[in-house]
């Protein structure tokens, strides 16, 4: 448990000291909100689908929370290209203890972000419905960001070097993105893209704090909830078993 | 040679052999280092002495061969060996993101050293090495002295039996060098720890070590004390037994993804 802790403490320490880069990524989130909510509102609005800050900022929080979980476990890259991994790999603790330590302080860092575009996105107009359900919507954060911390430690543990990482971003990071229905409702779309959009773990993320702040949700909390935590723990034991193999 | 299982030895290795596809970084050595000995594992670059040094400290699986150290097998017993033993790597292994006491820390939960006594090892170390006024400091703004003096007080805060040093003092003015070595020599003695260390400074080689290998394309070519060396070859100093041993030839070295992301890192100034 120690271990586990001290993982989790040294990810968080080092998320709330790079001030800078906390706010660096909240640029895009930030764009995103004000582009997009602002540039199709009147579009949306004249389809008769409502407001679209409303549909669109649930899609903006888990994006970022995407990001960040995701390059919480990269980050391990940097921790083995610059030898400090080898410092945690010849201590006398399970490859599983560092893994999970790690996916934790990860997730904990990526839910926090989620959080504070949570609270930039009622800035902006987003309204959510009952804020009584707020600890339900973390419950759904904060697994959509284990699951991809540990993603991005499964990934981290099989390529060697940054050298991948632009390839990484574009053919799995932004399609997740794009086709979790963050950005567009998930009805009435081409056959091919209905299924894919199923396919994609985020979506269920997406749509169950859609449904938890603005009861526009579209599979059910019960089925968002089931899908995400059977992926979580599909990917917690892939990130595990590629960990495991990890050479220092 | 002393049998393997000798429990007068800390470090006992025997026809050990590393190969990545068809190539043996380590090729069939055998040698012991005794408890409480200040060993040095000498060689040119690429000979196969930090392969060796990550078998003994469980980074890497032998391929075949057996290594026994301090009663355990690497291969088997990784926990119990790990607990024996603390490194000093070649390459920095700091996190530059905490301070001197963080690093210290994160060591010592990772090591299970009691709270009860932590904070009065880590004090007493970083006092040891001189660096407990600057225990709050990040370590990015530490010179590479001391870094060095860091992990030589992480690699013993958790009393191993025996520390690695992987080219301890590479790039370290000769004051640093001393300072650490005498630290070093200090605690060898006090508490009977062994000290195993790869150097490309012979001089530091003769001065310090009680005995030393010389490993050259993944054998071992020559072990024993400095003078023994020296007689052997014909030679007046350590220098020269080694260039006698190991031949002109300069050795290529390929660079690794971490030398190319340091290059990298130089270009684009630094991450965060």
């Amino acid at each position: 448990m120690s271990t586990i802790y001290i993982l989790w403490l040294r990810q968080v320490k080092k998320y709330f000291r790079a001030k800078s880069r906390i706010i660096g990524a909240l640029g895009q989130p930030l764009l995103f909100l004000v582009v997009f909510g602002f540039g199709f509102k009147p579009i949306y609005q004249q389809a008769g689908a409502g407001d679209y800050i409303q549909f669109l900022a649930p899609g903006i929080i888990m994006m970022s929370v995407l990001f960040t979980a995701v390059f919480s476990g990269i980050d391990l890259i940097w921790d083995r290209q610059f030898g400090f991994l080898k410092e945690t790999m010849v201590a006398p603790v399970s490859r599983l203890e560092i893994m999970l330590g790690k996916t934790l302080g990860g997730a904990t860092v990526a839910a926090f972000q989620g959080l504070i575009v949570f609270v930039l996105s009622i800035l902006i107009g987003f309204r959510p419905e009952n804020l009584l359900m707020l600890p339900l919507a973390a419950i759904f954060v904060f697994l959509t960001a284990i699951l991809f911390t540990s993603l991005g430690i499964a990934i981290a543990s099989k390529i060697e070097d940054m050298q991948g990482f632009q390839l990484i971003m574009n053919f799995l990071v932004m399609p997740v993105f794009f086709l979790s229905g963050a950005l567009f409702p998930l009805q009435n779309l081409p056959k091919a893209l209905a299924v894919v959009t199923r396919l994609d773990p985020l979506t269920y993320g997406v749509d169950g704090i859609r449904g938890i702040f603005t009861r526009a949700g579209q599979f059910g909390l019960v089925t968002d909830l089931l899908v995400l935590v059977a992926v979580t723990a599909v990917l917690v034991g892939l990130g595990s078993y590629l960990f495991e193999n990890v050479q220092a | 040679m002393s049998s393997i299982q000798d429990n007068a030895n800390i470090v006992a290795v025997s026809n050990l052999v590393k190969k990545f596809k068809d190539f043996a970084a380590v090729d069939g050595i055998s040698f012991y280092v005794k408890r409480g000995e200040i060993f040095a594992f000498l060689g040119p670059n690429g000979a196969g002495k930090s392969t060796t040094i990550k078998m003994l400290t469980t980074l890497l699986e032998p391929s075949s061969g057996k290594i026994i150290l301090n009663g355990s097998d690497p291969a088997k017993n990784k926990d119990a060996v790990r607990k024996s033993f603390g490194i000093v790597f070649q390459d920095p292994s700091l996190d530059d993101d905490m301070t001197a006491l963080e690093n210290m820390q994160y060591h010592a939960v990772l090591y299970k050293i009691p709270k009860s006594t932590r904070d009065r090892q880590i004090e007493e170390l970083l006092r040891f090495v001189e660096l407990w006024d600057r225990k709050n400091h990040m370590v990015k703004t530490f010179s590479g002295g001391m870094k060095r003096r860091l992990e030589v007080a992480r690699g013993l805060l958790h009393h191993p039996r025996v520390l690695f040093l992987d080219e301890p003092t590479l790039g370290l003015d000769p004051q640093t060098r001393n300072h650490i070595w005498s630290y070093l020599k200090d605690i060898n003695r006090k508490e009977g720890m062994t000290i195993f260390f790869t150097t490309h400074y012979m001089e530091e080689a003769e001065k310090v070590a009680e005995r030393i290998a010389i490993i050259d394309h993944g054998k071992i070519i020559a072990i024993g004390t400095a003078a023994e060396l020296e007689n052997q070859t014909k030679t007046a100093s350590l220098e020269e037994a080694f260039i006698a041993l190991t031949g002109n030839v300069i050795r290529e070295e390929t660079a690794n993804g971490a030398d190319q992301m340091r290059s990298m890192l130089r270009i684009w100034s630094r991450r965060r």
